[in-house]
């Protein structure tokens, strides 16, 4: 049985211009991408910024329009349901970048938490004042924070707010989306940790975007990079990290900084023929248009965008 | 750019079809019309539904809309009932009038507003800010009919700096120096009146956008380059501050019209805001009509202008 | 030997809130030498921004207390005027979000130009104009000549940054400051600028202060390391030094608290508690103690000083001598117990 089943989702969004505002031409955001997850595992999208990972992650959970494709939730196809209405949407959450905007301010800590319980389940004042704390107590916050309001929580808190309310509903799926890049290193490890043991508690699937390279090994089992709107590659995180194929991967992993300050001049070398090669092969890996082909098997795990003939 | 004011022009012509449908409706729909109450109380009724019959006024709306309409495309406003003469002339003198006053306002009020608005956001919270800011908001307390009476019995009647009524002493030859000096004499003081009180809302909006711009990263840019703060406040914050301003222009031109309405009247300045009130309290329909079409055009046009003025200094928009 | 080029010396800049003066620089004290880059490491609210401000003399409502030489020439209070003539020609500085740092109104070429306009009176129009497409060039923008005439928000985020960073070396500064100049970027464009401020340090024999929280842009940038927490200093060594032999519990907790590319770890290391705010910073005592609480009292000093361990390295308080991370601790116990 599938979890997650994204088929050659395509969502492209229109440019308006001319005299009368016409459609001139559409931006191919995300251009027929496909990928499976499993349940309790954490799949890792990458990609710089425009690379279309975000646009993926909204798409899934309703908040962009879907211009092709097809998405399977637990075999149940979920393409078109509208999002506010389905029963199904409790079972994905999203989780957002900012911590700082995307709680609302005037807005007390209660309210925010039980808003996707207002939403789909009927308690009683009590109840929802009950199930909130019993929430808090899970992302580590004091059950007397109910009162309070954002603006009195660091960014690692509100952040901790943030998965409260998207796991207030026991949802089946997350979708990260950046959800530790606007936070500092020490901030940030907390939360990851955070994710990681309400992970195994909840038995979650997530979908982790994110550009950061170092946080997505850390998170995930499996991942697929993407660019211009297509995937470049896919595969087990140790095939993407340690036997890059396609030239990008190969790029963004060489452009990893290293920790080690020993390591510069080695970097600096490698660094230099990544690009010779991604120069010289730029042809072989990249169309007419500068799009990364369809993805072939190179091995059960392991998919990489070649051209047809191999 | 040309491209970008030509679209902006043509979205005007559905405003105004819409504009000139409102005003008509609204205007057949005031109670009685210039028959009822003007005329010899001896006269047979049946006469005056005569009258009205010939008038066209009793034909369904659209079609006497439809009448009205074509005439104005073709500069036609009817004829005046109390005049007894084509409204298109009666407005004529009046739309100068009118015209003067404005554009003397305006740059009464942009010669306060923008120097005041300077210094308040440039030495924001300290007490020239305070002064500036407390005068401003007295500008927007007082209500400008009663600061208008004020000010014409101060420097009108008891001082007699200032001429009264009228637009231009009588007996002067148009064209003269003479008269050109007069007609700016009448209008100083309507003109002052209503500039000390409109510029409250553009010292404010040019102080905050100020206070603003000055937190922005790229002024500090500026400074790290060694710009001296007078070049940090002309070339880089003046020029993103001003931004608003072009754009709250077009609303400032809705303010206007406002303000000569009240400001006409009280200084006895034949222009159009006082041919308006005349016009509705003797029911001179085609005078309302068209005094209000003009002023909802005038409108229409100052929006564009502001579009227009913000297409050229703000390159962001010019690109789209 | 080293030339030394900007010495800070008990350096504290502090901010008014209220009634009171709050330091976010407290008491600091570096050396830049001619090409050599410093970084300093440390997480939002450590007081980095403020001291790269503070040398710039960026700061319009700030007290300076201390001492700011550079090229031997006190710069912490001078005039404005004074400090005008400097910046932009002497020190150039880079700032975090290349979005926000250029001004949206103005030319590329204007922005760039208005540099060499304030400090060569006399260079001609034309010679000016010749002098920012050279410096475009030498950013690597292509087609500088099409660049010129264009609106920042026509370009993407990297180059922009390469605009800014035109701006900061128009004059060929002696002191670079760059105030988190990749966080903005993608990874890959954040390998290209870094490299183009390497080789632009190397051209200009220019001294770098790098401000960063990003421990690899450290490794690879840096020379020397100056690691702050709450407004201090609390290690500073050379690159390789502090990246094999960290001593202070800060420094190894943001070590351990960084998740790596190059090694599978479960958890990370979560350093307790949060960044005192400003108005919250402990005076007294070592400052990180709240955050280790395990560590016993006894093992701070009362006034914490920079210790040099070997030449070159400084730690702060002795407290980093009995530090130990909780579960290395119990691993130690535990060996104990069988």
């Amino acid at each position: 049985m599938g979890f997650l089943k994204v088929e050659d989702l395509k969502v492209h969004f229109p440019i308006k211009g001319g005299f009368f505002g016409r459609t001139l031409g559409y931006v191919k955001a995300v251009d027929g991408v496909s990928f499976n997850l499993e349940k309790g595992k954490t799949y890792g999208l990458v990609g710089e910024s425009g690379s279309g990972k975000s646009t993926t992650g909204r798409a899934i959970i309703g908040l962009n329009h879907i211009t092709d494709g097809k998405i399977e939730f637990e075999d149940k196809e979920i393409t078109k349901i509208h999002r506010a209405k389905a029963e199904i949407r409790k079972d994905i959450q999203m989780i957002f970048q900012d911590p700082y905007s995307s709680l609302n301010p005037k807005k007390r800590v209660l309210d925010i938490v039980a808003e996707p319980l207002r939403n789909f389940e009927r308690l009683s004042r009590k109840e929802e004042r009950f199930k909130v704390q019993e929430l808090l107590e899970l992302v580590g916050l004091s059950p007397e924070s109910i009162l309070k309001y954002p603006h009195e929580f660091s960014g690692g808190q509100r952040q901790r707010i943030g998965i409260a309310r998207a796991v207030a509903l026991k949802p089946k799926l997350i979708i990260a989306d950046e959800p530790v890049s606007a936070l500092d290193v020490s901030v940030q490890a907390q939360v990851l940790n955070f994710m990681k043991e309400i992970q195994r508690e909840l038995d979650l699937t997530y979908l982790f975007i994110s550009h950061d390279l170092g946080v997505i090994r850390h998170m995930c089992d499996h991942i697929g990079i993407m660019y211009k709107g297509r995937f470049v590659e896919e595969g087990t995180a140790n095939e993407i990290f340690n036997e890059p194929q396609h030239i990008y991967t190969k790029r963004l992993i060489a452009a990893i900084p290293d920790i080690d300050p020993n390591k510069r001049e080695e970097l600096k070398r490698f660094r230099a023929e990544v690009s010779t090669e991604y120069e010289q092969a730029y042809n072989d890996y990249f169309d007419e248009e500068g799009l990364a082909y369809g993805l072939k098997p190179i091995s059960e795990t392991h998919l990489v965008a070649l051209p047809e003939k191999g | 750019m040309w491209k970008f004011s030509l679209r902006r022009i043509l979205i005007m012509i559905p405003q105004l079809f819409a504009l000139s449908l409102l005003i008509f409706i609204l205007a057949k729909m005031m109670p009685g019309d210039a028959l009822s109450g003007k005329i010899d109380p001896n006269i047979d009724p049946a006469r005056i539904e005569e009258l009205r019959e010939e008038m066209g006024w009793n034909d369904p709306w659209h079609e006497q809309y439809a009448r009205w309409v074509g005439g104005v495309v073709k500069g036609d406003f009817g004829q005046s009932f109390r005049f007894k003469m084509p409204v298109t002339e009666i407005i004529g003198q009046r739309i100068v009038n009118s015209f003067w006053l404005s554009l003397v306002t305006l740059i009464l009020t942009y010669l306060i507003a923008i120097p005041l608005g300077i210094t308040s956001g440039r030495f924001n919270d300290t007490l020239r800010d305070h002064l500036i800011t407390g005068y401003s908001y007295i500008g927007f307390a007082t209500p400008l009919f009663i600061f208008a009476l004020v000010m014409l019995w101060v420097f009108g009647f008891q001082l007699q700096w200032f001429p009264t009524s009228g637009s231009v002493a009588p007996g002067l030859e148009p064209g003269t120096f003479d008269y050109v000096a007069s007609k700016l004499y009448h209008l100083l003081l309507p003109a002052f009146s209503m500039a000390l009180i409109q510029t409250y809302s553009t010292i404010q909006y040019l102080r905050n956008e100020i206070v603003d711009t000055k937190q922005r990263d790229f002024i500090i840019t500026a400074r790290a380059k060694g710009a001296s703060e007078t070049r940090v406040y002309n070339n880089h914050i003046l020029r993103n501050s001003l931004l608003p301003i072009a754009a709250f222009f077009g609303y400032e031109i809705t303010l206007l019209i406002g303000g000569s309405i009240f400001v006409e009247n009280i200084f006895g300045y034949p222009g159009m805001g006082q041919l308006l009130v005349e016009s509705i309290t003797l029911r001179d329909y085609s005078v309302v009509t068209a005094t209000t079409l003009l002023f909802g055009v005038a409108s229409v046009l100052g929006a564009l202008l502001s579009d227009i003025i913000l297409s050229i200094i703000d390159p962001r928009i010019r690109i789209k | 030997m080293a030339e030394k080029l900007l010495e800070i010396k008990n350096l504290k800049t502090s901010f008014r809130i209220r009634d009171d003066y709050y330091a976010a620089v407290d008491n600091v004290s570096l050396t830049v030498n001619k090409n050599e880059v410093l970084a300093i490491v440390g997480e939002s609210g450590c007081g980095k921004s403020a001291l790269a401000f503070s040398i710039m003399g960026l700061h319009s409502r700030a007290k300076i207390d201390g001492n700011i030489y550079f090229k031997n020439e006190d710069i912490a209070n001078i005039s404005t005027s004074k400090l005008n003539k400097l910046r932009g020609k002497h020190m150039g500085m880079i700032f975090q979000d290349p979005l926000t740092a250029l001004n949206p109104l103005m030319i590329i070429g204007e922005q760039i130009g208005e540099t060499l306009l304030l400090h060569n009176k006399d260079m001609t129009k034309s010679a000016r104009k010749e002098k920012v497409i050279n410096l475009l060039e030498k950013v690597g923008i292509p087609r500088p000549e099409h660049v010129y005439e264009q609106f920042p928000h026509e370009l993407s985020g990297g180059m922009r940054q390469r605009v800014v960073i035109a701006t900061a070396i128009a004059n060929e500064p002696d002191l670079l400051i760059a105030d988190e100049p990749t966080t903005a970027l993608d990874v890959t464009i954040q390998s290209q600028i870094l490299d183009l401020i390497k080789d632009l340090k190397e051209d200009m024999n220019s001294g770098i202060v790098l401000i960063t929280h990003d421990l690899g842009v450290v490794a690879e940038m840096a020379d020397r390391v100056a690691v702050m927490y709450a407004g201090q200093v609390v290690e500073i060594a050379d690159v390789h030094t502090l990246f094999e032999n960290p001593l202070h519990p800060y420094t190894r907790s943001l070590f351990n608290s960084v998740p790596n590319a190059n090694e599978e770890q479960d958890q990370l290391h979560v350093i307790q508690g949060i960044v005192p705010s400003l108005q919250n910073l402990p005076r007294e005592g070592c400052r990180f103690a709240a955050r280790i609480p395990w560590i016993d009292a006894s093992a701070h000093e009362t006034n914490p000083e920079l210790h040099e361990v070997q030449p070159g390295h400084f730690v702060r308080c002795t407290c980093y001598k009995h530090f130990n991370f909780p579960e290395e601790s119990k691993e130690e116990q535990q060996h104990g117990v069988s």
